[in-house]
């Protein structure tokens, strides 16, 4: 019999968190440049929930962008990096559902060494760490606005990552939420995709805003601040989206609005 | 799309196996062109599926029990082949085995001849498209003529199938009043009723004059000696029985170990497939009537090379349903024949590079966003996502044209400057300097031109992360 590789969403088990284990915080490359907030929003919701948070400097970036684009051997130097970065340490946090994806979904693939694969299991993106490993669907935050939320194609359907987000936006107070209508479909950012295809990424890209527009929400949220990237660079360009914000949802997970 | 640009894609000169067709097509994989109808069309079907397969509680037992049976089988071939062949040639059917298609189309027109066949009535084969069996047929002087309506109108004006299922997907009603007008004479309407009448009088009349029947496939069923095919026009049933000789072509992959699994592929694939509970049609043929002959072409055309390589084999396992093309927002929106073979869509983005190779078709797997809604939506669990990674990665390891210099280059220079938080900082500068430069540039290079074609670039809102991060932490201390 031939053993199929597929790890369906279900069978990640998620491990105990002990209190006053520290969460090392992973801060992918994008992130750390172009959405500083979003990784500051993030270190801020963990030590709401008392927990002590470190930021392993030694990181770089999950490899993602190499393995998606075949170049697996360029991949896995990168992977390494990322592993000797976060080896010491149990939990690793941070705020993006594709990336999170690359380390605990494709680490194994990319290299055989086993340390690889099992620090790349201890990865975690946010809103399923708050929720399905610490229990808290309650942030605190308010939040007064029409809100509209896409959930990433690897934090839908690779990490299975759906109702963590939902339920903590569902406790900010005085949020609107606005249905986002097909919004299970993919937004056309894809990584390399959006400039290998460029044509087609952009027509699912406006497919897209066409649907944040339909919503009536006046900001966009999402677990991944790639398709974000992707979404927002079209809205800015859309003069029935511009007034439109997109921003990552911990950010409206840290708010305080009245 | 200008009209020009329309004439384009829509004519095709004659059609080759494989390659030389490939060459010409893929470089429209690149933008999406003017296949509106065709988008609605697949995500309408894909809606209503998905809607319908998810009020069944047993839809994902049906799955994990027919991906397990396919599984299986793959595996198996080698057994579960030759006791299909020793249990269907034990009533008289005569099976032959062809490596390729030219092989294949060989012994197609061989049989043709030993029986004088000068017309033919095929019903839906996609083997036979991977084959180009018509215009090798017509080469020898014998008349194919296609009887599923989808293939009938692609036939008569031309075209490639679009689409695995529905051939015609990207033909309106109006397309077929006008094409029926121009090629068989008849008054022009865009009536649905008038028009399927229109189509039925003439291919009654084929069935009539045809001296064989062609029909492909759906499982062949080892432990009986079995052939099911399932439809929903009744063609396949007249194509199969009207004729006095009816050959059978398909895929090495279309076994299944046992009559008993049968049913849970039937309720899946006409409802993946259309959205039906059950096709109109179902047939299990054993054999030729008394006093008819039946054969069976088993083709591999580069299956094997599927089979051979443990990340994709799965793939074999395709039951040809269309959901995932129709649930892919880039098929949607490239639509069939961008794909450049016959297979379009993301389970033909890893059977086409399979069978032609990754020189031929190496661009094929890099046309998904991996949004993974195709494996979602895959009766028998295909990942095809994985899979679709997995080969771009083949692709740059083997393909020494595609995977050109400068972007190997590239790459390796982005691992480097990945592999150390120095070297990182440094290039973070470079990037965020360049970033903060391009909108002054009045054109952009490379890919940064693909991203601003239609899109801002990320604006950096102050400081990294890092050194924030650094700067709190040396303050608190």
């Amino acid at each position: 019999m031939i053993k199929q590789i597929r790890r369906s969403p279900a069978a990640w088990e998620y491990p105990k968190y002990e209190p006053g284990e520290q969460v090392a915080l992973f801060v992918p490359c994008y992130v750390d440049q172009f959405f500083p907030e979003a990784a500051e929003a993030t270190a801020e919701l963990l030590r709401r929930q008392d927990i002590p948070v470190v930021f392993p400097e030694k990181q770089t970036c999950c490899g993602q962008p190499a393995f998606n684009s075949g170049y697996w051997d360029e991949a896995r130097k990168v992977v390494r990096q990322f592993c000797d970065a976060f080896e010491p340490y149990r939990w690793i946090v941070g705020p993006s559902g594709s990336c999170t994806c690359m380390a605990r979904v494709f680490f194994g693939q990319v290299d055989p060494d086993p340390r690889i694969a099992e620090i790349g299991n201890r990865t975690c993106e946010i809103t399923e760490f708050l929720v399905n490993v610490l229990g808290v669907t309650d942030t605190g935050a308010s939040y007064p606005h029409k809100v509209t939320m896409h959930i990433g194609c690897h934090t839908r359907r690779e990490l299975g990552v759906v109702d963590p987000c939902h339920k903590l936006l569902e406790s900010v107070r005085g949020l609107e939420y606005c249905p986002l209508p097909d919004m299970e479909e993919c937004c056309g950012f894809g990584g390399t995709f959006s400039v290998k295809m460029p044509g087609t990424s952009l027509s699912m890209g406006r497919t897209k805003v066409d649907n944040v527009v339909a919503s009536g929400a006046d900001v966009l949220v999402s677990p991944d601040s790639s398709c974000l990237m992707h979404i927002d660079g079209i809205m800015r360009r859309d003069p029935r989206a511009k007034h439109i914000q997109s921003k990552h949802i911990v950010e409206i997970l840290v708010a305080n609005e009245k | 799309m200008s009209s020009t640009n329309e004439q384009q894609t829509r004519s095709h000169g004659k059609r080759h196996c494989g390659a030389e067709f490939f060459k010409a097509k893929t470089a429209e994989l690149a933008e999406p062109g003017d296949h509106q109808a065709l988008g609605e069309s697949a995500a309408r079907s894909a809606k209503k599926v998905n809607e319908l397969s998810a009020q069944i509680p047993g839809w994902q037992d049906w799955r994990e029990a027919a991906a397990a049976v396919k599984l299986y089988a793959i595996s198996n071939l080698d057994k579960l082949l030759v006791e299909f062949e020793k249990n269907i040639s034990a009533r008289g059917v005569e099976v032959l085995y062809a490596k390729d298609a030219e092989e294949a189309n060989r012994l197609v027109i061989d049989i043709a001849k030993k029986h004088n066949v000068k017309n033919i009535v095929k019903s839906k084969t996609m083997v036979s498209e991977e084959m180009a069996l018509n215009h090798a047929l017509a080469d020898e002087g014998i008349r194919a003529v296609e009887t599923d309506l989808g293939e009938y109108l692609v036939q008569l004006a031309d075209e490639r199938p679009s689409h695995i299922v529905t051939p015609a997907i990207h033909l309106s009603a109006d397309d077929c009043g006008k094409l029926f007008a121009d090629k068989l004479d008849e008054p022009y309407t865009a009536e649905h009723q008038k028009l399927t009448d229109i189509a039925r009088r003439h291919l009654r009349e084929e069935y009539i004059q045809a001296d064989m029947g062609i029909s492909g496939v759906n499982f062949a069923i080892a432990d009986t000696g079995t052939i099911a095919i399932i439809e929903n026009e009744g063609n396949a049933g007249l194509s199969t029985s009207a004729p006095s000789v009816h050959l059978a072509l398909m895929g090495i992959e279309k076994i299944i170990p046992s009559i008993e699994y049968l049913p849970v592929f039937f309720h899946l694939l006409g409802r993946s497939g259309t959205g039906q509970k059950l096709t109109t049609y179902t047939h299990l043929i054993h054999g030729a009537s008394p006093g008819r002959k039946m054969y069976l072409v088993i083709l591999d055309n580069g299956r094997t090379n599927d089979l051979a390589d443990p990340a994709t084999r799965t793939s074999l396992g395709c039951l040809r349903c269309g959901a995932c093309l129709n649930n892919c927002p880039v098929y949607q929106r490239v639509g069939g024949w961008a794909y450049g073979w016959v297979y379009p869509g993301p389970i033909g983005s890893i059977i086409t590079t399979q069978l032609l190779g990754m020189e031929k078709a190496g661009k094929l797997p890099f046309a998904s966003s991996l949004c993974g809604a195709c494996s979602e939506a895959c009766p028998v669990k295909i990942d095809i996502p994985h899979q679709l990674v997995h080969l771009r990665k083949r692709v740059v390891n083997e393909s020494g044209s595609f995977a050109k210099m400068a972007e190997g280059l590239m790459w390796k220079g982005w691992a480097f400057a990945m592999g150390g938080p120095l070297r990182y900082r440094l290039t973070m500068k470079a990037v965020r300097i360049g970033s903060s430069l391009a909108k002054f540039l009045p054109w952009h290079p490379l890919q940064m031109g693909a991203w601003t074609r239609g899109r801002e670039i990320p604006k950096a809102s102050g400081p990294a992360f890092r050194d924030r991060w650094k700067k709190t932490q040396t303050k608190q201390k």
